[in-house]
């Protein structure tokens, strides 16, 4: 668990969660977050790209560049990397990010990120969008939160292992993965569309639920419907 | 170990987003590390973040961005370190495992022997923990065996975490791992059971009295 130095602040209250701004290295000014929860209704994603852009990067092909970084340092892996992922990481930044220079700047951290920690991606246990997907997120809540970001450590003496036998890892990662992807494929709109407030705009469920005109109870019951179905899709394969 | 009550979709989605304030997300880590199927579902969670990610509209580079990148990147390069498949150590005696994971153990400075518990009165005991996020009440309890424990809710949303002992609330048995997710609508009494002190980790919404201040504070930026 990495502890930051932390300063006493105040960061949030009520229904909406405010983040008071800490810039993620002294070097980076990070601007007023945007906070609009309802920007995903009109930045409409199209379905149609997700096979235009699995044809640019196959999971397979992410995960032999990102190794190929990992174990040769390999700049020519990195760059392809950097053609697919860095666009898409900017993207994410920009959601909160008024200023295109900090969304900017914030995927470039997340790609050297991405270069020092390469070779310690095991390509049995994740894949590769998972992964830098987690590694953008982290640097994200750093840069715009002042507290601390409590985490489990799978080394700690009292942490509990998974001791259920490991599965044919490899081939079972991709094809959960092929799984995932295609089941995310068919959730119905109003489902993904929460998803994707959910992970892009930092809004708490309870300040969706006003933007959407909502219940809560029902932004709740999307997001379990949601996952029910991920989760089924899954087990049904096995 | 059998835990039986698990964290919600919604508040491991939370989690997941990375949008959790530091006080739930101390006591939905802490369940995590003691709960390999929560870990699973977050795994999950992070998969489809990673898939929407893929599918996200992509915002063009700086033109230059790729030059900055390789150079900053061979500036600093860090050595090339062995890759750690399988570097995971051998899980150690679990009579020597601490009660307190990782990060709890990391914010109340040490294991539950250590600790200095301040009276609660009636034989209940606590330990204040401090965070940053400045909406949050966080706190060890510990309840003594056959007790209730103390009111600590406001009426707002409220995590307990089980870490040694258990509870009974109404006919519903919490022990070591076991989460509680409760909300204003819940009317709920948790009670130590009988021959065993419980203690546990309590995150509940800043007192109002507290929240007050912040609300002026925060209305300049809410525009309110
Ligand atoms: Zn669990």
């Amino acid at each position: 668990m990495v502890i930051r130095h932390a300063v006493a602040s105040v960061s949030a209250c009520m229904t909406i969660a405010v983040p008071i701004l800490a810039p993620a290295c002294p070097d980076i000014p990070i601007p007023k977050p945007r906070r609009d929860c309802a920007a995903g209704l009109q930045v409409k994603i199209k379905r149609a790209r997700m096979s235009e852009t699995a044809r640019e990067l196959t999971k397979d092909e992410a995960r032999a560049l990102l190794e190929a970084v990992g174990r040769d340092r390999d700049m020519a892996a990195f760059e392809a990397l950097f053609r697919h992922y860095g666009p898409r990481i900017k993207a994410y930044m920009a959601r909160l990010a008024r200023d295109g220079s900090v969304a900017e700047e914030l995927m470039q951290e997340t790609m050297i990120a991405v270069w020092n920690k390469a070779a310690q991606f095991e390509p049995g246990r994740g894949n590769v969008s998972t992964w830098i997907f987690t590694i953008a997120r982290n640097l994200r809540i750093d840069a715009y939160r002042k507290t601390r970001r409590p985490d489990f450590d799978p080394n700690d003496p009292a942490f509990v292992p998974d001791d259920s036998p490991p599965a044919d890892a490899a081939v079972e990662e991709r094809q959960e993965a092929e799984r995932l992807r295609n089941a995310m494929a068919v959730l119905p709109e109003e489902q993904l569309e929460l998803l994707r407030l959910s992970f892009f705009n930092d809004c708490s469920h309870s300040s969706i639920a006003e933007r959407l005109n909502l219940p809560l109870g029902t932004v709740k019951s999307r997001i379990r419907l949601a996952f029910a179905k991920l989760r089924t899709a899954l087990e049904d394969g096995q | 170990m059998t835990i039986r009550h698990h964290v919600s979709d919604e508040l491991l989605l939370a989690y997941a987003a990375g949008t959790l304030e530091e006080g739930w997300r101390l006591a939905v880590a802490t369940h995590l590390a003691l709960c390999p199927d929560c870990r699973k579902r977050l795994s999950l969670m992070e998969d489809a973040g990673g898939q929407l990610l893929e599918e996200i509209v992509p915002e063009p580079a700086m033109a230059t961005s790729f030059e900055r990148l390789r150079q900053r990147v061979l500036e600093k390069s860090a050595p090339v370190r062995p890759a750690s498949a399988a570097a995971r150590p051998a899980a150690p005696a679990r009579a020597a495992a601490p009660v307190l994971p990782e990060p709890l153990r990391s914010y109340v400075g040490g294991d539950v022997e250590t600790l200095k518990w301040k009276s609660l009165g009636r034989g209940a005991y606590h330990i204040p923990i401090r965070t940053d996020d400045g909406t949050t009440m966080v706190r060890l309890l510990r309840i003594p065996a056959g007790k209730p424990v103390p009111e600590h809710g406001h009426g707002g949303r409220e995590l307990t975490l089980v870490l040694s002992g258990s509870f009974h609330d109404g006919e519903t048995l919490f022990a070591r791992g076991d989460l509680e997710e409760a909300d204003a609508s819940v009317q709920h009494q948790p009670v130590a059971t009988p021959g065993e002190d419980c203690i546990c980790l309590a995150v509940t919404d800043a007192p109002l009295k507290f929240r007050s201040w912040l609300v002026r504070l925060v209305q300049p930026v809410l525009g309110i």
